[in-house]
């Protein structure tokens, strides 16, 4: 047990390092800036990147990547995460949906458009969330209906992120409603400039619009376009679950080490935030938490670096971390008192950065699997405990009861 | 993303690609899991449970010394393996899932961490060995009452080698040879070495909410004391001897939750009503699965206690008071939620829910209670942003 890395591994973070500190872009203040401007910048640097092959790392040569092994794709991560680069924009595309079509599409579709999505010349979004399925995402209901060589596609998806500067998307519909409804889907690529595609954004409850509602209005979509079999939308659909990124990032929000700071600069009715027995109980529980989590990555990189399959302990991370945002957040406004109502970020703490927290962590207790859904895929998974009766299972989906 | 990024401070050991047992130090658990199921089953612990004479199972004593256990991180010229303090973690923490009713803590996590950082070199050659061969059983005695010890109360106090006053509770202070003792002397605090066996000293067990495991209150009047450490250090060493046993006892802890979390499981999994296995209802899952958070939270705090442990790190305050509150907490909720799952059945004697809701109790206090942790991990993150 020790916090070295291999002698291999120390002489590629070496490498990694020095490339970087070569040819990261200098730091800039996004803060002020369009996401048109900041998505600029990150293409140009997805681009430097994709050159040096450190992105995709872990695919084929042939596909842009470089063969590497999961540690090394960790270990570069951890290394740019030291740099100011502009990042998030590609992760769902390259993470998640082109494996997916270069796991089903024929080699035509790979040959067109790999590459430029490795490069950030392109970008793809995943369209699978719909206002009626969410945690049962297989409830969906948007329909594909067969016309000659083509599928016209009517109905509407949900949280889709960067649907607004997305170029294509992968897109799960209901082509069969007459079979129970795991069956009767099927996935398809799409252009998401096509007449019948129409984003608009969701306007959260934090105030941002980070998501958005898609809407198909009778769009045409080729045969051609079908990924995976008629009907295997399903097995499609958890490749590109499975392909999900093994998160090792970092924090979403303030911290312990920031209501620290926050309880030090503050008076309460008895003296001193910080001296406060009830906070400083709390504030032992944030830090054993959080640490928890940061050495339990380190678990999971361990047995990446012993060329292990790392174990369930990485689910874990975001139930403790976007309850922990929201508990923080709260606790550090009421710290505040009757300043704690304030966001304005000139005169609110640390520009308000409690405020825009609380107002961010009920998204974060639900994106990406709830608490309630992941606490059952740990009890199913990872105990092996039954999975939940299920009265949909042989019914047709055109027979199951529905709601609003 | 929300609109403004707070990268996090605590960035300074962003990586370990090393955070695990070695192979060796896994099948050296697997060997030490081997040996317990078949001597320390729940039957030899309710031996000690059900017998208010038996302060211990001898013979589980017997077999652990026999193993080396003992001496696992004695060095070798004390007779001991010599091995590391990883290695006294993993045992640890199948003692603890075993729920072994012998003085193991008491004897290595505190009399032989005691006397390999403060003892002298004479103290060390006299003690260690004796340790490590399973001759001497030992305990540590800071406590007067209710409520922290500190410089303020303290009473016991030593004049010309002979120590008078009370220490209640002092784990194993029935059954131990030897003691190391918190009291003042000349108006400092320090430690002292004192053997039971001899003149001065009155002995007396005491009921506790964990019967498998030991506790006296102890009467000293007069008895020939020795100083271990230096003079006015006492307050100073016994935060490290706790430091350092916080860590094995958080292996401990760990191991007990582990297995509350499987006996959940295994109950559920066969118990029906409304004509299904309870282990399909979601109530009864997120509790299991919320066991199994805090479970492994616990765990990785756990590894970071036993990196620091065995390797001397200046992060070993922290380290050990992260560990500590996360496996305290750990083995709380799951012993109780262990007996929530059993039903009826978890709140008889009969069923084995009770022994580990009893030590997880034991464990919590032993070295201090959670809420004493958490204000010195507070006090050391203070230190550490004053730096």
């Amino acid at each position: 047990m020790d916090f070295n890395d291999s002698p291999e591994e120390a002489a590629f973070r070496i490498e990694v390092r020095t490339w970087l500190e070569a040819n990261a872009p200098k730091k800039v203040d996004t803060k002020k800036m369009s996401e048109p401007e900041i998505l600029k910048l990150a293409k140009a640097w997805q681009a430097t990147k994709a050159a040096a092959r450190f992105t995709c790392m872990t695919w084929p040569e042939a596909l842009g990547g470089r063969g590497a092994t999961p540690i090394q794709n960790v270990i570069y991560n951890q290394e740019e995460s030291k740099f100011d680069v502009p990042r998030g924009f590609f992760d769902i595309g390259l993470g998640m949906c082109v494996p997916t079509v270069m796991a089903f599409a024929n080699d035509e579709t790979k040959q067109r458009f790999v590459a430029p999505a490795v490069r950030g010349e392109e970008i793809w979004c995943q369209l699978f969330s719909e206002p009626s399925a969410g945690s049962d995402v297989a409830g969906l209901r948007t329909r594909a209906v067969k016309d000659g060589d083509d599928w016209v596609i009517n109905g509407q998806k949900v949280w889709t992120s960067g649907a607004h500067y997305c170029d294509f998307g992968i897109l799960l519909v209901r082509t069969n409603p007459d079979v129970p409804k795991h069956k009767g889907l099927t996935m398809f690529w799409i252009d998401m400039k096509a007449p019948g595609v129409e984003v608009r954004p969701i306007h959260q409850m934090s105030g941002g619009s980070n998501f958005n509602e898609v809407y198909f209005t009778d769009l045409r979509v080729n045969d051609s376009q079908r990924l995976g079999a008629v009907g295997d939308g399903w097995k499609v659909a958890l490749v590109t679950l499975m392909n999900e990124r093994l998160a090792v990032g970092g924090s979403t929000g303030p911290n312990y080490a920031e209501i620290m700071a926050l309880a030090r600069s503050t008076v309460t009715e008895d003296g001193n935030a910080l001296a406060n027995d009830a906070f400083r109980e709390k504030l032992a529980d944030w830090y054993v938490q959080a640490e928890g989590l940061k050495l339990t990555r380190f678990r999971t990189m361990t047995a990446l670096s012993r060329g292990q399959t790392p174990g369930p302990e990485s689910s874990i991370g975001k139930i403790i971390s976007a309850n922990q945002l929201q508990d923080l957040s709260n606790s550090a406004i009421e710290l505040e008192d009757q300043f704690g109502i304030i966001t304005d970020t000139a005169i609110a703490p640390m520009e308000a950065a409690f405020q825009q927290s609380l107002m961010w962590a009920p998204g974060l207790r639900i994106a990406g699997g709830t608490d309630e859904i992941l606490k059952n895929i740990i009890a199913e998974r990872v105990l092996g405990l039954p999975g939940d009766v299920r009265v949909d299972k042989d019914v047709a989906f055109k027979d199951m009861p529905t709601g609003r | 993303m929300p609109p403004q990024l707070w990268a996090g401070t605590m960035g300074r050991r962003l990586i370990a690609v090393n955070f695990d047992y070695s192979d060796d130090q896994k099948f050296l658990k697997n060997e030490a899991r081997k040996f317990l199921d078949g001597n320390c089953t729940s039957a030899h612990v309710r031996k000690v449970l059900d017998n208010a004479d038996l302060s211990y199972d001898a013979d589980l004593w017997k077999g652990v010394g026999a193993q080396g256990w003992l001496g696992a991180a004695i060095p070798e010229e004390h007779g001991g393996l010599g091995l590391g303090r990883v290695e006294l973690c993993a045992i640890a923490e199948e003692l603890g899932r075993a729920c072994a009713p012998i003085p193991f803590a008491s004897t290595v996590y505190f009399l032989a961490e005691a006397l390999m950082m403060a003892g002298s070199d004479a103290q060390k050659a006299k003690w260690l060995p004796k340790i490590a061969a399973g001759d001497v059983i030992g305990a540590f005695a800071t406590s007067e009452g209710p409520g922290v010890v500190n410089a303020a109360n303290l009473q016991s106090n030593v004049v010309g080698g002979k120590l008078t006053g009370v220490k209640i509770p002092v784990t194993d202070g029935d059954i131990a040879d030897v003691a190391v003792v918190l009291a003042n002397e000349g108006g400092k605090p320090g430690l002292f070495l004192v053997e039971l066996a001899g003149a001065g000293v009155t002995r007396e067990t005491l009921k506790t909410l964990d019967p498998t495991r030991s506790v006296a209150k102890i009467t000293f009047s007069g008895a020939a004391a020795e100083r271990l450490g230096d003079a006015g250090e006492g307050f100073a060493l016994t935060e490290a001897v706790f430091d350092r046993a916080a860590v094995l006892l958080a292996f401990e802890q760990l191991g007990g939750s582990d297995r509350c979390l499987e006996m959940a499981k295994d109950y559920a999994m066969d118990r029906y009503a409304f004509g299904r296995t309870i282990a399909g209802y979601q109530a009864i899952k997120h509790k299991l699965a919320d066991m199994y958070v805090k479970n492994e939270l616990a765990r990785s705090n756990a590894y970071f206690g036993a990196w620091a442990l065995n390797v001397g790190a200046a992060e070993l305050p922290i380290a050990a008071a992260a560990a500590r509150v996360a496996s305290s907490e750990a083995f709380w909720f799951a012993s109780k939620e262990n007996v929530q799952t059993h039903g009826g059945m978890g709140f008889t004697w009969a069923v084995d829910c009770h022994l580990y809701y009893r030590r997880s109790r034991q464990l919590a206090l032993v070295a201090g209670a959670p809420k004493v942790w958490k204000e010195r991990l507070v006090q050391q993150l203070e230190r550490r942003n004053a730096a």
